[in-house]
């Protein structure tokens, strides 16, 4: 079944430059590499992705909804049910605590809160000893293991990373990767990694190229 | 902060003025005009009513008791005052004078030989005398040299508190006053002199003519304290409003202050802002939780001023020492809720611009910004 397709996108900022985007088909469960040097439009393809950016024309569908025609309150909430994303940097709120961020992100999406959840997500992730502790006791691997949480605790159709692994050393992004893959498996969502990280290529075989 | 001294401010000059009025007011509850000598209104009011300034002279009782038996006079108290005991004045006065304040005794009973004295609750408690002591009065209002020697006072009753003027008051009767000055109370009236006159009226026709009576046909004076303490409080009011613009301004600044404050934090949390966004958080949501923040902030800044308000009037009156007008910290009044009010009004005024900026944010710029 087709996951997300974008159709004629183009997207120019104070009509300056515009960027056209070819068109790309991503089906079910499958696995996406998107490459670009910075400035290629990477970002701003994304955020047209996720539904964060009117692009200039074209349209865009994910799970068969044409999102830019929803009404800006059901983009939000479509988007946080649907779309769950992995930012470069993991962007925790410092005053609550792990569980607590989690929480936050069910009930932002209006979604019953749920600390069985919570508790899976991070066991999965081998944090869960650290539900209670303040985003400021954590390593940035940690940290960022608790945004992939953050991104797929409401079992999102769509899991898009922005540069997941470029603020990491070897180790971290490995695992950090690895876990990506792990959790879309485990949520069976669609897997979009948007790198130019050449640490990160081999554990794909679909890529996106940005000229 | 801000919010919370602004508040506080206002709080006391609210709490203070009410209170103020108040007692002025119970004070003067069922005397509906003093005569006197001649001299200024005012004193004569304060002095006879309220018991702070000097009186302005003697009327001879034999004029008093004329008008005392005006048939537009329901009751007339006479009043002689010229002696105090350590600062506390003695009021040589009738019968009149505890019915007029409705007074009841919490020991003892009230003076009827001369030299007999019922003293107020407060003087009782801060003079340290009780039932059956004895005392010295002394000439003049304030000072206390001139000890009047030769006759001693006695205390036969302490009087229940009225949280009126008579709390500070000695009450003996007039004659009593007299044999301190060397004259003697052998019933004659002729030469005989008292300080001022209390009146009832007996109608409110006579509101209209006994005052100008008195002042035509007599060398007397008249006095009516309804008009003469709103003249006071007019000549008052001209403080406590310019004190009140102050405060009104310091809570204009409160608000800017509150503005700035959340504007600048919101430019640090915009970032966090925008991931509650992408977290599925409408824009509605965000308006509403910066606005929220404001309210909070300001809310909390006025329920400390309150309570500061309060608590610095409690420990005003505490520390005062003309317990004449004593001002009480436990008092809340109506318009303390308007204060909450302005107080919301505030925080919504000061967050609503900040507030629609997370509502227009765009997020996508906040995002690729990082």
């Amino acid at each position: 079944m087709q996951m997300i397709s974008i159709k004629g996108v183009t997207h120019s900022y104070n009509n300056l430059s515009k960027i056209s985007f070819s068109d790309w088909q991503i089906n079910d469960g499958e696995r996406w590499l998107l490459l670009g040097q910075s400035g290629s439009g990477k970002t701003t393809l994304l955020h047209i992705l996720t539904g964060i950016l009117k692009p200039t024309t074209g349209e865009i569908n994910i799970a068969e909804t044409s999102i830019y025609q929803l009404t800006s309150k059901k983009l939000d909430q479509f988007r946080g049910r649907n779309i769950g994303i992995v930012f470069q940097r993991p962007h925790l709120i410092k005053s609550l605590t792990i569980a607590e961020n989690l929480l936050l992100a069910q009930s932002f999406a209006q979604l019953p809160e749920n600390n069985e959840r919570i508790h899976e997500v991070l066991q999965s992730l081998g944090i869960a000893d650290k539900k209670n502790a303040y985003p400021s006791e954590l390593s940035q691997g940690q940290l960022q293991r608790v945004s992939i949480a953050r991104a797929v605790i409401n079992k999102p159709a769509l899991l898009i990373a922005d540069e997941p692994t470029s603020s990491l050393d070897d180790n971290n992004a490995t695992a950090v990767l690895q876990l990506l893959l792990e959790q879309s498996d485990l949520n069976q969502a669609t897997l979009i990694v948007a790198t130019h990280d050449k640490r990160v290529k081999d554990a794909f075989t679909n890529t996106y190229n940005l000229a | 902060m801000l919010i919370a001294f602004g508040t506080a401010i206002l709080t006391i000059l609210l709490l203070a003025s009410t209170q103020i009025e108040q007692k002025l007011n119970n004070n003067s509850k069922d005397i509906d005009l003093v005569v006197g000598a001649k001299g200024s209104p005012l004193q004569l009011i304060l002095s006879s009513i309220y018991y702070i300034d000097f009186p302005t002279g003697n009327i001879p009782l034999k004029e008093a008791n004329e008008l005392a038996h005006n048939p537009f006079v329901k009751r007339a108290v006479p009043l002689a005052l010229g002696d105090n005991y350590n600062g506390t004045r003695i009021v040589g006065t009738d019968s009149n004078y505890i019915s007029l304040y409705g007074l009841k005794t919490q020991s003892g009973k009230f003076w009827q030989a001369d030299l007999e004295a019922t003293i107020g609750a407060e003087v009782a408690k801060a003079q340290k005398l009780k039932v059956g002591d004895t005392f010295f009065g002394a000439h003049g209002l304030t000072e206390n040299k001139d000890l009047h020697k030769e006759h001693a006072y006695k205390v036969v009753g302490i009087l229940a508190p009225q949280g009126n003027v008579t709390d500070n008051l000695i009450l003996t009767n007039v004659a009593s006053v007299w044999e301190m000055h060397g004259e003697e109370a052998n019933g004659e009236i002729e030469g005989k002199e008292i300080t001022s006159l209390l009146i009832q009226y007996r109608s409110p026709m006579s509101v209209a003519m006994f005052p100008r009576m008195v002042n035509q046909m007599t060398s007397l004076q008249s006095a009516s304290p309804a008009m003469e303490s709103t003249r006071l409080f007019s000549l008052i009011g001209v403080g406590v409003d310019t004190l009140q613009w102050f405060a009104v301004l310091i809570m204009l600044i409160a608000a800017i202050s509150v503005f700035v404050n959340l504007y600048n934090s919101l430019k640090e949390r915009s970032y966090d802002l925008a991931i509650m966004r992408t977290l599925g958080a409408s824009k509605t949501k965000l308006f509403l939780i910066v606005i929220l923040e404001g309210l909070i902030l300001t809310i909390a800044g006025t329920i400390l001023g309150l309570a500061l308000g309060h608590l610095t009037l409690g420990f005003i009156g505490a520390y005062q020492e003309s317990s004449q007008a004593k001002l009480s910290g436990l008092i809340f009044i109506s318009n303390e809720f308007y204060l909450l009010l302005t107080g919301l009004a505030i925080g919504i005024f000061a967050s609503i611009i900040p507030a629609s900026q997370a509502y227009r944010a765009n997020i996508s710029k906040i995002l690729a910004k990082n």
